[in-house]
C-alpha cells in the first residue's frame, strides 16, 4: 500500500509487520520516533503480543533485548550517536553471544561537540563489533530492510544493524510502498531460536573462554558472518519476486560499466550523487556509481567486480578516522585493484549539506588529477587556518615551543 | 524470624536439617533432592561464601519454581569460577552477559517469558556488590522502577574479589582493599561513603527488598521463598564472605557470616512495599573484636597499635544498627 | 539446540573437573567420646539412646539403654547420676537430665512389659553368681544375654540386695524393683534364694559351675566406741533399713538421732520421719560442704524437717539423752575436738558409719588377696582366683548402685571371654568430645526440665515415692536437649554448608560421605558440625 509518511514512522510500521516481541525504547533524536511509533503501536493493541519497555539507557536497552533474545523471544530496539556508544559493550556482546537482535541506528554524529545532525561515525565507530551493517538509500529500502534483517539475523543467528541517515530519511516525509503483513509473514517465518533459556533444556550461555579457543570462537564468527555474503543476493531476489522491487542487496551498481571514475558511497547521499553523475555524464565525464548497502560483511568480491573497470575510484564517506582518514576508503583499498587511485571525500559531517555542485567540483578534480587522496568537502579553509593561527598565537611560550610549531606541516606530514 | 515455631528440636531451626522436623519443614538444602543449581567442580575459592550463598538462593528458587527457573549472572567471581570453557557449574538455564547489565538482561527474558504467556517460568539476576552497587546500579534501579518481574540477588562479598579486592561501595569502613591501603594516618577504606543498597531498593517501593547471610540457611530460604511469592521486582542482598578477600581462615566464612549478624554489623531484615516487616534478631550478641580479629582486612585495627578509636566506631556503627532496626530481643 | 562453539555449555559439566586435587586437609567423620557416657559407671551409652528418645522411638531408646544396663527403673530412681556431672550442656545452661529421661524409659518399659531381646543360642557353660544385689543381678544378665546358663545363690529372701534392704522405698518402690528383678529372670536366670553360700569353692563344685561371680556387698556396719549406759537404745543403719522391709517396724521413738554423714544416714533420718519422729536429728563432725551425702539429699531431708548438727561427735549415749562434743576444723580442715559439750535429748541413736564386707565365704579359697576389707581384682574384674572373679560393694571402688551394675557387665564380659579361653578386649576409647568441640550455637535455648516431686505434707507422712517421673512431653523435651557431644546427629549441616557439594547424604540412620573427588578441604564441615563429628587431618601429599 502506498503511503506519505515520515521516514521514522516508516520504519516503524514495517518493524511492527516483522512481529517483534521485545522492543526495548530510549530517546535519542534522531531516533525518538521510531520507538514512539511503536510504542504507541503496543499500547493501542495493534502490536501484540509484543513487550514495549522504556529503559534507562542504551546500555539497557541492548542487554533487555539480549535477555530477550536469548530467552527465545524476537528483539528490537533503535539508538543513535551517543546511544550507540553508550551501549558499545553490549553491542559487542549481542554479538558475541549470536543473538539475533535487529536494531535501527539513525545516523548521527558523536560529540564532542555534541550534535544532533547526521554523519555515519556512531555506525562506523561499531564496524568491527560483529553485527551485520546494512545501510539504506530510501526511506523505501530503509523499510524493506529491516524485514530482510530480521530473517537475516535470525538465519545466521546473529545482530543486525539497519543504519539510515538521521533527519534526511527518518524524518523526510516520503511516499513508501508499505507491504501487507501477508507478504511480510510469507517472507518472514516464526523466530526458531539457535539457542535458547529454557529450563526443559538448560544450557550455560557466555562461558568464559580463555587463550585455547578464543581465536577458534572468532574465527567462527567470521565465518559465520561471512555467509551472510551468500544469502543477501538470493534473498534480495527473492524480496523483488515478493514485493515487486528491488531493496537490500550487497552494492547497488549505478552507470558503473563503462565508468573511469566509480564514486563508492553509503546511505541516502547516493541519490544526489547520482543526480551530479547523470549531469556529468550529459557532459561526457565517465562516471559511475556504487552504493554499499552491506558494509559488514564486506562484500570484497561483489565490490571488486563492480571496480573491475574504474581508473579511479572516489569514496565519499560522512565519518573519518582521526588521524588516518577514509574509514570505507581503507576498506576499498583492501579490495580494489587500484588501491592508488582511491580517493576519500570527507563529506557531510555533523549534517553539513552535501551538494552537486561541490560533488561535481570534487568528482572533477580528481578526474583531471589536482584533488589530494583525502579532500575534505567544502571545508571551511579561511575559519580552520584562523583557528590554526589563533592557537599558535596562545600556545607560544618560548622559543622552542615557536619553533616546533612552525614546523607543524613538516611534523604531521611526517607523521602521515 | 518465625519462619517455623521453635519446638526445641536440639537446634531448633538453625542446622541445616533436622531429622525430627517433619519434610515439609525442612530445608531444601537438607535435602537429596536439592538440584546443586551450582553444582560441584566449580574452580571457587576453599570455603567460598559466594558459591555457598549461590547455592542456597537457587536452590531455594528452583524448588519453589518448581525448577521453572532462568538466571542472568553479572561478570564476577561467581560467573567466573563456575563457567570457564568448557565446563559449566550451573544444572538451570543460565546466561552471562555483562558486568554491569544483568538486571538488565533479565528484564529481557522476563519480557521474553511474558510476552510468550510462559509466566510460570521465573527469573532471577545475580551479581557481586560491585556488579550491583557499582557498575550495574544503572540497570537495577531501572528494572525496580519498572517493577519488572525479577528477583535479583546481591552476593556481597564487600569489594571487586574477582579482579583482585579492590573496593567497592559496599566495602566496609577501615576494610583493606587493593585499592584501600592499610596505611597512612586513616588506613583502609574511609568511614562515611558507600551506599546501603536495600535501603535503596526500599526506596524504590519495590514489593520485597531482604538482606540475608549464609549462616542463616532457613531464613536465607525463607526469604526467597517469599520472594517468589510476589510478581515485580524484588531484591534479595546476602552477605558472602569471601576468604581471599577478608583474609580469613576458609573454614570460618559461616562463622564470619554469623558474627556479622550477631555483632549489628550486618542487619538482617526484610522489607515488604518499602516498609520493615521482619528482623531477624541477634542470639547472642558479640562485641564487633569478635567478627574484626579473625579477618586480615582489618589487621590494621589490631596490630602494630590496637586502634580502639577505630574499633569504636565500627562498635557504633553497629549498635546503630540494632536501634534501627531493633536487632536485640525487647525486655 | 545448535549450541555456538565455546560459548554455550552444557549443564553440570564441571563435574569432569575434580577439585579434590586442590586438597591439604581432609575432613573425616569421626565418633568423639561424649562426656556422659565417659563418666557413667554402667557405661551407658547414653549419648546414643538419647538420640532414640529424641526423635519418641522411647522402646529403642530403652533397648540401646539396656544393652548395657538391665534396671534403667532404678538407675532413674537411685542413681546419682556422674554423667549429668560430666554434660557439656552445663556449659551453656544446665546439664541434661540423662537421669530423668532414664526413670522416664525405665517406667515406660515396665508399664509397657517390654522384654528384653532372647539370649544368644545357649553356650553350654554353667556360671554362679553370689548375691542378688544389682552388681550380681547386672553379671547375670549380661551373662545369660551371652547365652551361659546363670545361677544365682543369693543369701536373703528376696533379690536386690542394698536396692531393697537399705534405699528406701519413698526412693525407689518395689514395685520398681521388682519388675526389673523378674524381667532378667524371665532370661532363664535360676535365682535361689535363702541360700548363703558359705564355701564358694565347694558350692561351684556342687553345682558344676565354670566360673563365679561375686557380688556380696558390704552388709557388716561399722560401729563407733560410744560410751553407753544400758539403757541407751543404740542401733545399726543398715539393721533399721532392713527393719523397713519386715512385718514389724523398727521401734525408733520420738527423738531420733542419726550419727553419720553419708547418704545412708540421711535415709535413715528420713525414714525416721516418715516413721513418726518428731525429731530426727543427724550428728555429724564436719561441715555441710565436706559431708559424703549428696547435696541434693541433703535439700531433701532439711525440707522434710531432718535437723543436722554439724561439727559434733557423740560422746556419750545415756537413756534418752545423748552429749555431744562441739569440733572445730584445724587449718587442714580436720575437725579437732573444743572441749564444749552439750547434752541432747534422744530416745535412740542410729549409727550409720559405713559397712564392711563379710568376706567368709572365701576363707577356703588358697591365695586369696584381700587389701583394706576387699577384695582385689584385676581390669578384667577377676580376683587372684583363676575363675572367680567380683565386683560391687565387696571390691574396692565407689559404693553405687552404678558402679555395682557397671562391674556386673565388665565382669560379665570377661567371664564369657575367659570361658572361651581369650581375653575381651573392649578396644581403644575414643577422643573425648569436649566442649570446645562443639559449635555450640547450633542450639537452641532450653533450660531444663525438672521432675515433680511429692508434696511436703504427704512426703513426711508417707513412703510414697518422693521424686515423679517427667511424663511424654516432657521427657521428650529433656531428651532433645542433648548435644550430641561427638556423635553425628543427622542435622545435615556439612551437608548443607559445604560450598561444593562434596558431602553425599545417605539417607536416615546411615549419616554422611565426603566426596573426596570435590572436596577442596576447606574445612567449614568440620567448623560447622555441632557435634564435633568431623575433624581436619592433612592429606598425605
Ligand atoms: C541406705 C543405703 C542407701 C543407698 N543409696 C544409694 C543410692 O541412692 N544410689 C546408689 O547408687 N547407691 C546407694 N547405696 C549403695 C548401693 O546400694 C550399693 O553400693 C550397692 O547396692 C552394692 O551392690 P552389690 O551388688 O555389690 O551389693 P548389695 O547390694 O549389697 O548386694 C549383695 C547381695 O549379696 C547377698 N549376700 C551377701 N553375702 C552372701 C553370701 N555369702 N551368699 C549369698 N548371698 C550373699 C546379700 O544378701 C545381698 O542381697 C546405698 C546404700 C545404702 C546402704
Ligand atoms: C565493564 C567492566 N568493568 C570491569 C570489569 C572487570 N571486572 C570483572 S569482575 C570484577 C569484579 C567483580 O566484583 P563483584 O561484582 O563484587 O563480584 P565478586 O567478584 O566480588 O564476586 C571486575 C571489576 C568488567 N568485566 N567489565
Ligand atoms: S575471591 Fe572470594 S568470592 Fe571470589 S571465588 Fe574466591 S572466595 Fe569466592
Ligand atoms: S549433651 Fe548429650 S551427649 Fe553431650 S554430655 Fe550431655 S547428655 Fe551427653
Ligand atoms: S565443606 Fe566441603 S569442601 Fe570443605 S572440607 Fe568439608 S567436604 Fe570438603
Ligand atoms: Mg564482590
Amino acid at each position: 500500500m502506498l503511503k506519505q509518511i515520515e521516514g521514522s514512522k516508516a520504519v516503524a510500521e514495517a518493524v511492527a509487520l516483522c512481529r517483534p516481541e521485545v522492543i526495548c525504547a530510549y530517546p535519542i533524536s534522531p531516533q525518538t520516533h521510531i520507538v514512539e511509533g511503536l510504542g504507541e503501536m503496543v499500547k493501542s493493541g495493534e502490536l501484540a503480543p509484543c513487550e514495549f519497555i522504556n529503559v534507562e539507557s542504551e546500555f539497557a536497552a541492548m542487554s533487555v533485548a539480549i535477555g530477550a533474545s536469548a530467552a527465545g523471544a524476537r528483539a528490537y530496539t533503535a539508538t543513535a550517536s551517543q546511544g550507540l556508544l553508550f551501549m558499545a559493550e553490549a553491542v559487542f556482546n549481542a554479538a558475541g553471544m549470536g543473538l539475533p537482535i535487529v536494531m535501527t541506528v539513525a545516523n548521527r554524529a558523536i560529540g564532542a561537540p555534541i550534535n544532533i545532525w547526521n554523519d555515519h561515525t556512531d555506525s562506523m565507530s561499531q564496524r568491527d563489533c560483529g553485527w551485520i551493517q546494512l545501510f539504506a538509500e530510501t526511506n523505501q529500502e530503509a523499510l524493506d530492510l529491516h524485514i530482510q534483517a530480521f530473517r537475516l539475523a535470525e538465519e545466521l543467528s546473529l545482530p543486525v544493524m539497519v543504519c539510515m541517515d538521521g533527519f534526511i530519511l527518518t524524518h523526510a516525509y516520503e511516499r513508501v510502498d508499505m507491504p501487507t503483513q501477508a507478504q511480510v509473514d510469507a517472507f518472514l517465518p516464526p523466530f526458531q531460536p539457535r539457542q535458547v533459556l529454557d529450563p526443559q533444556e538448560p544450557v550455560s550461555m557466555g562461558a568464559m573462554v580463555g587463550p585455547e579457543a578464543f581465536t577458534e570462537v572468532r574465527y567462527l564468527a567470521h565465518v559465520k558472518q561471512m555467509q551472510a555474503l551468500d544469502l543477501i543476493p538470493g534473498w534480495a531476489a527473492e524480496f523483488r519476486q515478493a514485493f515487486g522491487r528491488d531493496s537490500g542487496g550487497l552494492v547497488h551498481a549505478y552507470r558503473t560499466e563503462d565508468a573511469d571514475t566509480v564514486v563508492v558511497a553509503l546511505g541516502s547521499v547516493l541519490g544526489t550523487i547520482k543526480d551530479t553523475v547523470d549531469a556529468l555524464r550529459d557532459k561526457g565525464h565517465k562516471f559511475g556509481v556504487l552504493g554499499i548497502t552491506c558494509f559488514r560483511p564486506w562484500p570484497t568480491v561483489a565490490i571488486r567486480e563492480a571496480l573491475a573497470g574504474a581508473k579511479r575510484v572516489i569514496v565519499l564517506e560522512k565519518a573519518f578516522g582521526v588521524g588516518l582518514g577514509g574509514i570505507v576508503s581503507s576498506n576499498v583499498r583492501t579490495t580494489s585493484n587500484a588501491a592508488d587511485s582511491v580517493f576519500t571525500v570527507i563529506a557531510g559531517l555533523g549534517g553539513r549539506p552535501i551538494t552537486r555542485d561541490s560533488l561535481a567540483r570534487v568528482f572533477l578534480e580528481v578526474e583531471a588529477g589536482t584533488a589530494p587522496a583525502l579532500t575534505f568537502l567544502d571545508l571551511n579553509r579561511a575559519a580552520v587556518d584562523r583557528a590554526l593561527a589563533r592557537e599558535r598565537e596562545s600556545r607560544r611560550s618560548g622559543p622552542i615551543a615557536e619553533a616546533l610549531l612552525k614546523d607543524i606541516g613538516l611534523v604531521t606530514a611526517q607523521l602521515r | 524470624m518465625s519462619f517455623q515455631p521453635v519446638k526445641f528440636y536440639q537446634t531448633g531451626t538453625f542446622t541445616v536439617g533436622n531429622r525430627l522436623l517433619p519434610d515439609n519443614e525442612r530445608s531444601v538444602q537438607s535435602t537429596v533432592r536439592r538440584t546443586n543449581s551450582l553444582n560441584s567442580g566449580h574452580r571457587a575459592c576453599q570455603g567460598c561464601g559466594e558459591a555457598l550463598g549461590a547455592r542456597y538462593a537457587i536452590d531455594a528458587a528452583m524448588e519453589v519454581t518448581n525448577g521453572q527457573l532462568i538466571a542472568a549472572n553479572a561478570t564476577g567471581c561467581l560467573e567466573v569460577f563456575s563457567t570457564p570453557y568448557p565446563e559449566t557449574s550451573w544444572q538451570i538455564p543460565w546466561v552471562h552477559s555483562l558486568f554491569g547489565n544483568t538486571a538488565a538482561v533479565a528484564t529481557g527474558i522476563a519480557a521474553a517469558l511474558r510476552v510468550k504467556g510462559r509466566s510460570e517460568t521465573r527469573v532471577v539476576a545475580q551479581g557481586g556488590d560491585g556488579g550491583t552497587t557499582d557498575i550495574g546500579f544503572g540497570c537495577l534501579s531501572g528494572m525496580f522502577e519498572r517493577n519488572d518481574d525479577v528477583l535479583y540477588i546481591c552476593y556481597d562479598n564487600g569489594g571487586y574479589m574477582n579482579t583482585g579486592v579492590q573496593r567497592s561501595s559496599a566495602t566496609p569502613p577501615a576494610a583493606r582493599t587493593a585499592t584501600t591501603a592499610a596505611v597512612g594516618p586513616t588506613p583502609g577504606n574511609p568511614f562515611g561513603q558507600g551506599k546501603d543498597l536495600p535501603a535503596i531498593a526500599m526506596a524504590h517501593n519495590i514489593p520485597y527488598v531482604a538482606t540475608a547471610t549464609v549462616s542463616e540457611l532457613r531464613d536465607l530460604e525463607a526469604k526467597v521463598r517469599r520472594a517468589m511469592e510476589f510478581r515485580g521486582a524484588r531484591y534479595l542482598h546476602i552477605l558472602v564472605p569471601c576468604p581471599l578477600g577478608w583474609g580469613h581462615d576458609s573454614s570460618l566464612t559461616i562463622r564470619m557470616a554469623r558474627l556479622a549478624h550477631e555483632s549489628g554489623i550486618f542487619p538482617v531484615f526484610e522489607a515488604e512495599n518499602g516498609e520493615v516487616t521482619g528482623v531477624s534478631k541477634i542470639r547472642r550478641q558479640v562485641p564487633v573484636e569478635e567478627y574484626l580479629k579473625p579477618q586480615k582486612r582489618y589487621a590494621h585495627l589490631f596490630a602494630p597499635r590496637p586502634r580502639e578509636d577505630v574499633i569504636r566506631r565500627i562498635q557504633e556503627a553497629a549498635d546503630r544498627n540494632i536501634r534501627r532496626y531493633r536487632l536485640l530481643e525487647e525486655a | 539446540m545448535r549450541k555456538p562453539f565455546a560459548i554455550t555449555l552444557d549443564p553440570g559439566s564441571s563435574l569432569a573437573n575434580h577439585t579434590g586435587s586442590w586438597r591439604t586437609l581432609r575432613p573425616e567423620y569421626l565418633d568423639r567420646l561424649p562426656p556422659c557416657n565417659n563418666a557413667c559407671p554402667a557405661g551407658e551409652n547414653i549419648q546414643a539412646w538419647l538420640f532414640h528418645a529424641e526423635s519418641g522411638d522411647y522402646e529403642a531408646a530403652w533397648r540401646s539403654l539396656a544393652q548395657d544396663n538391665p534396671m534403667p527403673a532404678v538407675m532413674g530412681r537411685v542413681c546419682y547420676h556422674p554423667c549429668e556431672g560430666a554434660c557439656n550442656r552445663a556449659h551453656l545452661d544446665s546439664s541434661v537430665g540423662i537421669n530423668s529421661v532414664e526413670h522416664f524409659l525405665g517406667d515406660e518399659a515396665l508399664k509397657r512389659g517390654w522384654k528384653f531381646d532372647p539370649p544368644a543360642p545357649p553356650t553350654g557353660r554353667k556360671v554362679l553368681v553370689v548375691g542378688a544385689g544389682p552388681s550380681g543381678l547386672s553379671a547375670a544378665y549380661h551373662l545369660a544375654r551371652l547365652g551361659h546358663a546363670v545361677e544365682i545363690h543369693e543369701a536373703g529372701p528376696m533379690a536386690g540386695g542394698m536396692m531393697r534392704f537399705g534405699i528406701p522405698k519413698y526412693r525407689l518402690p518395689r514395685e520398681v524393683l521388682d519388675g526389673e528383678v523378674q524381667r532378667i529372670l524371665d532370661l532363664g536366670v535360676v535365682l535361689k534364694v535363702n541360700a548363703k553360700v558359705d564355701d564358694v569353692m565347694a558350692t561351684m563344685k556342687a553345682g558344676g559351675f565354670d566360673a563365679v561371680f561375686l557380688a556380696v556387698g558390704a552388709h557388716i556396719a561399722k560401729r563407733a566406741y560410744i560410751p553407753a549406759n544400758e539403757a541407751a537404745k543404740i542401733m545399726d543403719a543398715v539393721q533399721v533399713l532392713r527393719g523397713m522391709e519386715g512385718e514389724s517396724k523398727p521401734l525408733l521413738g520420738r527423738r531420733v538421732v542419726v550419727y553419720g554423714g553419708g547418704n545412708t544416714a540421711i535415709d535413715v533420718a528420713r525414714t525416721a520421719r516418715r516413721l513418726g519422729a518428731e525429731e530426727a536429728m543427724i550428728v555429724y563432725r564436719r561441715t555441710r560442704e565436706k559431708m559424703p551425702a549428696h547435696d541434693f539429699e541433703v535439700q531433701d531431708a532439711l525440707e522434710e524437717g531432718v535437723l543436722i548438727k554439724w561439727l559434733s561427735t557423740i560422746k556419750e549415749a545415756g537413756e534418752g539423752a545423748i552429749t555431744v562434743e562441739k569440733m572445730a576444723l584445724d587449718e587442714k580442715g580436720v575437725p579437732q575436738p573444743t572441749g564444749e559439750f552439750e547434752k541432747l535429748e534422744a530416745d535412740s541413736v542410729v549409727l550409720a558409719l559405713g559397712q564392711d564386707v563379710d568376706l567368709s565365704l572365701l576363707d577356703r579359697v588358697p591365695g586369696m588377696r584381700i587389701e583394706g576389707g576387699v577384695v582385689e581384682v584385676g581390669p578384667n574384674m577377676m580376683t587372684s582366683q583363676p575363675g572367680i572373679f567380683a565386683g560391687g560393694d565387696m571390691v574396692p571402688a565407689e559404693r553405687t548402685v552404678t558402679v555395682a551394675i557397671g562391674h556386673g557387665k565388665k565382669a560379665a564380659r570377661h567371664i564369657d571371654a575367659w570361658l572361651r579361653g581369650e581375653a575381651h578386649d573392649p578396644g581403644p576409647k575414643h577422643e573425648l568430645a569436649t566442649f570446645d568441640k562443639l559449635n555450640t550455637w547450633y542450639y537452641s535455648d532450653a533450660s531444663k526440665t525438672v521432675r515433680p516431686m511429692l508434696d511436703l505434707q504427704k512426703r513426711v507422712t508417707s513412703f510414697d515415692e518422693v521424686v515423679m517421673a517427667l511424663d511424654e512431653t516432657t521427657a521428650l523435651f529433656e531428651a532433645r536437649r542433648c548435644l550430641s557431644c561427638g556423635n553425628c546427629f543427622e542435622c545435615d549441616n556439612c551437608y548443607g554448608v559445604c560450598p561444593d557439594n562434596a558431602v553425599v547424604k545417605l539417607g536416615p540412620g546411615n549419616r554422611f560421605r565426603f566426596n573426596y573427588d570435590y572436596c577442596k578441604g576447606c574445612g567449614v564441615c568440620a567448623a560447622e558440625c555441632p557435634c564435633g563429628a568431623i575433624r581436619m587431618v592433612p592429606e598425605q601429599i
